[in-house]
C-alpha cells in the first residue's frame, strides 16, 4: 500500500512538472516499479542467488535527458566453451516497468561487452545480472541521476 | 483508450561492421534501426495514450549460427543503438533481424572477409 501511495506523490509531481515545462508535448508518466517489482523481473530472468563482482554498469553518473542514456554492461569472463556468459539481464527501479533488457550471448562473442541506450523517467538504480555458463550469477548496480526524466519506460 | 499509432512506416536500419578482420578476431558490430519505440506510457497531443508498439527483439546470426540477441522492453530508447562483439573465425556474412510488436520483422545483412 506504501507503494501505491508514493506512486500518487510521484504522478502528482510528475505532473506539476510537465505543466511548467508546457512546451513539452509527450508528458512524463508516473513511474511505478518498485526494488520489488525489479527483484520478481529479475529473478524471473535469472533465478539467484546473485554474488558480486565480475559485472560493470558504465553509465553517466549524471543524465541530463532520461530519453537516451548510453548504457554499457561489461562481465569479466574468459568466454571459451568451458566458461562463458550466457544471459545478462537490465532492470531499473525508477520507470513504470522494470524490465529494460535480455541480453543472449555465448562464445561466440568472445567478450562480454554491450552497449546500448535506455530511457529513465527519474533518478533510479539501474541493476545488471549476468548468469554464466556453470549457473552462477553476478549482480551489479548503478545510480543515475536524471536531470529531465525521459518519456515513459 | 489508446490511440491507434500512426502507422510505422519506412523503418531502416543502418550497420556498422568491419570488412576484414583476423581469425579470431573480436570484432564490434555497431546497429541502429530508426523506430519510435512507443513504449505505451506516452501521450499524443491531444492528450490520447500512444499505444505501445516497440521491437521487441535483436537477433543477429554469422553464416547462420546464432551470434547475439536481445529481448528489448519499452526501456528502450527510441531508434534502439545497440553494439556487442562477435569472435570471426571464418568469412561470412552477418544478418540481423529486428521484430515489431505489430508483427513485422526488418532485415539487414553484412559481409565480413576474415584472412
Amino acid at each position: 500500500m506504501e507503494d501505491i501511495s508514493t506512486g500518487m506523490m510521484s504522478r502528482r509531481d510528475l505532473l506539476g512538472a510537465a505543466a511548467g515545462v508546457a512546451l513539452i508535448s509527450l508528458v512524463p508518466v508516473p513511474a511505478d516499479a518498485t526494488p520489488d517489482d525489479v527483484k520478481k523481473w529479475v529473478g524471473a530472468a535469472i533465478p539467484g542467488p546473485y554474488q558480486s563482482g565480475k559485472v560493470t554498469i558504465s553509465a553517466p553518473p549524471i543524465a541530463e535527458n532520461g530519453n537516451t542514456v548510453p548504457i554499457g554492461i561489461s562481465v569479466d569472463s574468459p568466454m571459451t566453451d568451458q566458461n562463458y556468459v550466457k544471459t545478462i539481464a537490465v532492470a531499473a527501479d525508477g520507470n513504470p516497468l522494470p524490465g529494460v533488457a535480455v541480453i543472449h550471448l555465448s562464445p561466440a562473442n568472445g567478450q562480454a561487452n554491450v552497449n546500448f541506450r535506455i530511457r529513465l523517467a527519474q533518478t533510479q538504480t539501474i541493476t545488471a545480472v549476468a548468469q554464466m555458463s556453470d549457473g552462477t550469477a553476478y549482480a551489479a548496480t548503478q545510480l543515475i541521476k536524471v536531470t529531465i526524466g525521459g518519456c515513459g519506460g | 483508450m489508446a490511440a491507434v499509432a500512426d502507422t510505422i512506416s519506412n523503418v531502416q536500419s543502418r550497420l556498422l561492421v568491419p570488412s576484414t578482420a583476423t581469425k579470431n578476431q573480436v570484432i564490434t558490430i555497431k546497429t541502429l534501426i530508426q523506430h519510435p519505440m512507443y513504449s505505451g506510457f506516452t501521450k499524443d497531443s491531444s492528450g490520447k495514450t500512444i499505444a505501445r508498439e516497440i521491437i521487441h527483439s535483436f537477433t543477429c546470426t554469422f553464416n547462420g549460427q546464432p551470434v547475439f540477441a536481445m529481448d528489448l522492453n519499452p526501456a528502450i530508447s527510441a531508434n534502439p543503438f545497440i553494439e556487442f562483439p562477435v569472435k570471426v573465425d571464418q568469412s561470412g556474412t552477418f544478418e540481423f533481424t529486428w521484430v515489431d510488436d505489430n508483427g513485422a520483422t526488418y532485415k539487414n545483412q553484412a559481409q565480413i572477409t576474415v584472412s
